[in-house]
Parts: structure tokens; sequence; C-alpha cells
């Protein structure tokens, strides 16, 4: 059967992406933040992963305000990369796992999760910056990928508390894939950080660090967390972490926090990238 | 009419909601627009012209020539749909939020390498009154 080994929160901050795809990676700016990411790529290069299930958002790339799909899976077997207004990444297009994908789509929507199917859509910078920060720069991605898409762009993104349910339908589901697969999920977003409005660049690194420690000791207690407290306490866009609970909920109740990495700023935004793996599996 | 919703306590935030929604839909799509190289060479040739094909109001036309980024939320927009603007006139969105917060490049930058905007006294619109003002 299928198993998910592993859980990766990661920021998805664009800046992070451009950086890459300049080559500006050991200027002073960026050099601590990528530094940090090294040993999660040996982690994750070792692991050798067959599929990623990828929760993240689109930014007015795949979707615009036309339709708004809270939860959504992508079933096709590419993904293209979108131009969000400056051109495409210069990054390999994304392969799909379309049979896990099906698979998941029908039994999370049987399981009571109403999943909106994409068989068509590129992919932003939400799901890309993720894969650059932890593969670095292949000329084709690892391992395939599913996109699990959230709307967290206009309010209300589903509560934390049913990202974290989605989470265990997702688990289930892939419990269910008769091949064996080794699979990975990831959070993506946050953390702090506020990009609109008087109060741009507000940053709570106590804020962080506790959700970063709750994530890994007590999940459950964070997903009670209310969208005006990320807002007020991790800035209007740091709700976006309501995405990590997704992982989180796939991953068993007691976990191994194999790796954490806490760096600002990376542009306006708090950059954080944690490993969990399932004792299950270990 | 229901209570206006407790985010809005929150200072300098303007949380997309469905009042933002209905009120920045035409100005956000045409945003949208802009994800195509096409359309942004035709904004960038004559962006009245190019601005008459999409139902805003007067006021998001205004904010749009302008270059008014806080007015612009101010009447409906998404800052993940603003920022295109931004990026078809070469801008990064370090340089728009020190805009929005009403700073120069290099103060915001400066705060942000500090380690970013404090919450403290940044938390609540009513908290910031002195107690005598409260209720």
């Amino acid at each position: 059967m299928a198993r998910i080994v592993a859980g990766i929160a990661c920021s998805h901050v664009p800046a992070i992406g451009v950086a890459m795809d300049r080559g500006t990676t050991k200027t002073a700016y960026w050099e601590p933040l990528f530094k940090g990411y090294a040993p999660a790529r040996e982690w994750l290069a070792k692991l050798a992963p067959d599929v990623a299930i990828v929760v993240y958002n689109d930014h007015a790339s795949a979707f615009s305000l036309q339709i708004i799909p809270t939860f959504l899976i992508g079933v096709a077997d590419e993904f293209l990369i979108a131009d969000e207004g400056f051109g495409p990444r210069p990054v390999p297009a994304v392969k799909g796992h379309p049979a896990l994908a099906w698979h998941l789509a029908e039994s999370l929507i049987l399981d009571e999760f109403d999943m909106t199917i994409a068989n068509e859509m590129p992919v932003d910078h939400g799901l890309t910056v993720p894969l650059s920060i932890t593969c670095g720069q292949p000329p084709v991605w690892p391992f395939a990928v599913i996109p699990i898409c959230v709307n967290v762009v206009q309010y209300p993104p589903p509560t934390g508390a049913r990202c974290y349910k989605l989470g265990q339908a997702v688990r289930r589901a892939v419990e269910k894939f008769d091949q064996d697969l080794r699979v990975v999920i990831y959070g993506t977003g946050g953390m702090s950080h506020q990009l609109q409005g008087e109060r741009a660049g507000l940053i709570n690194r106590e804020f962080d660090g506790a959700f970063l420690d709750g994530m890994t000791k007590d999940p459950v207690a964070l997903t009670k967390l209310t969208h005006t407290e990320y807002m007020r306490e991790a800035g209007s866009e740091g709700v976006e972490m309501v995405m990590w609970h997704v992982m989180r909920g796939a991953l068993d109740a007691e976990v191994t926090e194999v790796y954490r990495h806490y760096h600002v700023p990376a542009s306006n935004t708090a950059a954080g990238l944690m490993i969990l793996e399932n004792r299950s599996i270990a | 009419m229901s209570q206006a919703p407790d985010y809005e306590d929150i200072p300098g935030t303007y949380v997309y909601d469905s009042r933002r929604g209905r009120e920045g839909y035409a100005l956000n799509m045409f945003c949208m627009s802009l994800n195509k190289a096409e359309n942004r060479k035709q904004f960038k040739e004559n962006e009245v012209v190019y601005l008459q094909g999409f139902r805003m109001t007067e006021e998001q036309r205004r904010a749009v020539l302008t270059r008014d980024w806080l007015g612009m939320l101010k009447v409906g927009g998404n800052i993940y749909y603003t920022i295109k603007i931004a990026f078809c006139d070469g801008l990064t969105f370090q340089d728009v939020a020190g805009m929005m917060a009403g700073v120069s490049k290099e103060t915001y930058a400066q705060m942000m390498l500090a380690g970013g905007r404090s919450p403290e006294g940044n938390r609540s619109k009513r908290a910031r009154k002195p107690e005598t003002d409260r209720g």
C-alpha cells in the first residue's frame, strides 16, 4: 500500500524563487536563508519519495475571482508553470500522478470532503518555490506531485480544524491505494507576514516559534486558532498557515521533528521550514 | 445587517471579505488580465483605453492610473491582484509594501532587516485609543 512517510512545512515566498532563478542566493541578504535549506535538501534526496502531495494556494494565477474553489485537487499528468504577471519561472513543468490523484479525489469526496477536480491548471510560486527550496535546481523534479489547492485569497479560508481533518482524510485515502508508494506531504505558506495596508511588514517571531513548537507537539490545540487571531498576530497573509494543518493532519499524532529553520526576512516574510517524520514508518 | 467583523479592529489591514469582493471584482479582474503578456503590452501602450474594457468605478480607475496602492485596497483591490500592476511597472512586492506603509524604500527595507514591524501596538485599533475614548 501507499504510505505517508513525512511532512514538510515550508514558506513559499516568491522572492526566494526569484533569487534562485537569478542566481543571487550567495549574496549577504540571501545566504543565511539558503544555508538553512541545505540539510533539508540532503534529507529529502536521501528519502527519495515517489510522490509529493503539495498543499498550497494559488495567487491569482490558475484561478481568478471568477471561480474560487475552497479545496481543489489536480489530477493531470503534467502541470505547466504559470505566468503570474512577469513571465513563468524558468523551472521544469511539474509531473503529476493521475492514478493516485484520482484515487484521492474519489476517496476524499466519498469521505465527505467535497473537492473540486482540476484536469488542467498551471501552478504558481505557491507550489514551485517549496519544490525549489527542497530540491534545488534539477533538470526535472525528482518525484511526481499532486497539487492540493486551498483558497486563502478570498476571505474566509477554510478553518484550521477543517484543514486538519482534510489531512486525516488524505492519509486514510493514501493508505487505501494498493500500489507501494512512499509519499511526502508539504504544507506551504506563512509564516508571519503582511503584504498589504499601512501595517505591511508585520513579523511576529514569538507567534511563529510557538506555532512551530505546536506543530510538532500539540497540533490539535493549534487548529483552534481563529482567522482573526492569525491575522492579528501573524499578519493578514499569515492566515496561510491554515494550510500547514492539512500536512499535519496527514501525519501520526506523535511525530519526530527532524529539522527546523527560521529566518527573517525573506522580502516581507518570516520564512519557516520544518520536517516531521512519521514514527510509525521509522 | 450583521455586526462589523472582529478583524475590522486590526489596524492598517484590508481583509478581502465579501464586502470588498463585491466592490472590487471588476478592478481585480482587470489586474488578472495582466497575467497575459499581450495584455501587459496593450495596457502599457494606453492605460486609459485599456481600462475602458472593464466595468470599474471612476475611483478605481483613478487609483490605478495614479498608482495609489493603498487607495486601490480601499476601493476593493486585493493585494494579490493589484501587485500585478506593480510587476508591470517593474516594481517588487517590497517596493509596494513600503509605499502602502507610507515610508521610503530604504526605511522599509531597513525595518524588515531589523526583524520586521513589531506586533506590539499594532494589534488593535481599540487598544490604541486612550481609555477615556472607549465605548
